[in-house]
């Protein structure tokens, strides 16, 4: 056996041990850490944006500015795209 | 690329107002039902890339060139970030404020909707979803319409 598989085979093991001791830790299903925030918009989302979809509400009100990074995001995409082929479609 | 046949034309012709509807609906009701400008936008470039392969790129460019579909994406996006600038203004001046919910600044838009809503509730939400839908339905047919344009290079046309 060469170096280089033995090399293989010790990283191997020790990222299998670092899955397995993370995979067991994680807390359980459906009961996050910080949930000191969903309560709130649960509660308050149809008084505060006057919204029936609280996702809706979470997106555009509560976190515009991902929703402007998004925006901003496809932006750069399709002015890239479109100054790619600007030479093909003359 | 070249359209495709006649039946493929029909069909198309047929099914795109029906998609267009769906997609427009969803934009419209975004903040009443599951979806928004993303969602609904999506739907109806997929409702035009159905019409750009039906009927050819050359037609379709014929129809509409890709520096309207920039000025619209663009009115979108000026749009949506006019409205979040709108907030410093109204209401409590913060950055992405609803002014148009409990603040009383035009009544016909002041309503709290709860259970099944109407349509004019929810302050700006409903604005920033058509600036939305208008800038990913320019987009993405931008995007499409201008690879498709560049095949017929390679097809000798």
């Amino acid at each position: 056996m060469s170096l280089r598989n033995i090399a293989a085979v010790v990283f191997f093991t020790i990222i299998a041990i670092f899955l397995i001791v993370g995979a067991l830790l994680t807390h359980p299903f459906g009961y996050p850490e910080n949930a000191d925030m969903d309560q709130y918009i649960i509660d308050n989302t149809q008084s505060e944006t006057g919204a029936d979809n609280g996702v809706t509400s979470v997106v555009f009100d509560y976190r515009g500015f991902d929703t402007l990074g998004e925006a901003t995001v496809l932006f750069t995409a399709v002015a890239g795209v479109i100054m790619l082929f600007r030479r093909l479609n003359k | 690329m070249m359209g495709m046949s006649k039946i493929v034309k029909t069909i198309a012709s047929i099914a795109f107002p029906l998609s267009m509807i769906y997609g427009l609906y969803v934009i419209a009701h975004g903040h009443l039902t599951p979806g928004g400008g993303f969602q609904g936008g999506a739907i109806v470039a997929s409702a035009c890339a159905m019409i750009l392969v039906a009927f050819g790129s050359v037609w379709t460019m014929g129809k509409i060139k890709e520096k309207h579909l920039s000025v619209l994406e663009s009115l979108g996006a000026l749009g949506f970030i006019g409205l979040a600038f709108f907030g410093l203004i109204y209401g409590i001046n913060i950055f992405f404020n609803n002014f148009l919910v409990n603040q009383n600044v035009i009544p016909i838009f002041n309503e709290i909707g709860k259970g099944l809503a109407n349509i004019n509730t929810a302050g700006v939400l409903p604005l920033m979803n058509f600036a939305v839908g208008l800038k990913v339905i320019a987009g993405l047919f931008a995007i499409v319409l201008v690879m498709a344009y560049a095949t017929r290079l390679s097809e000798g046309k």
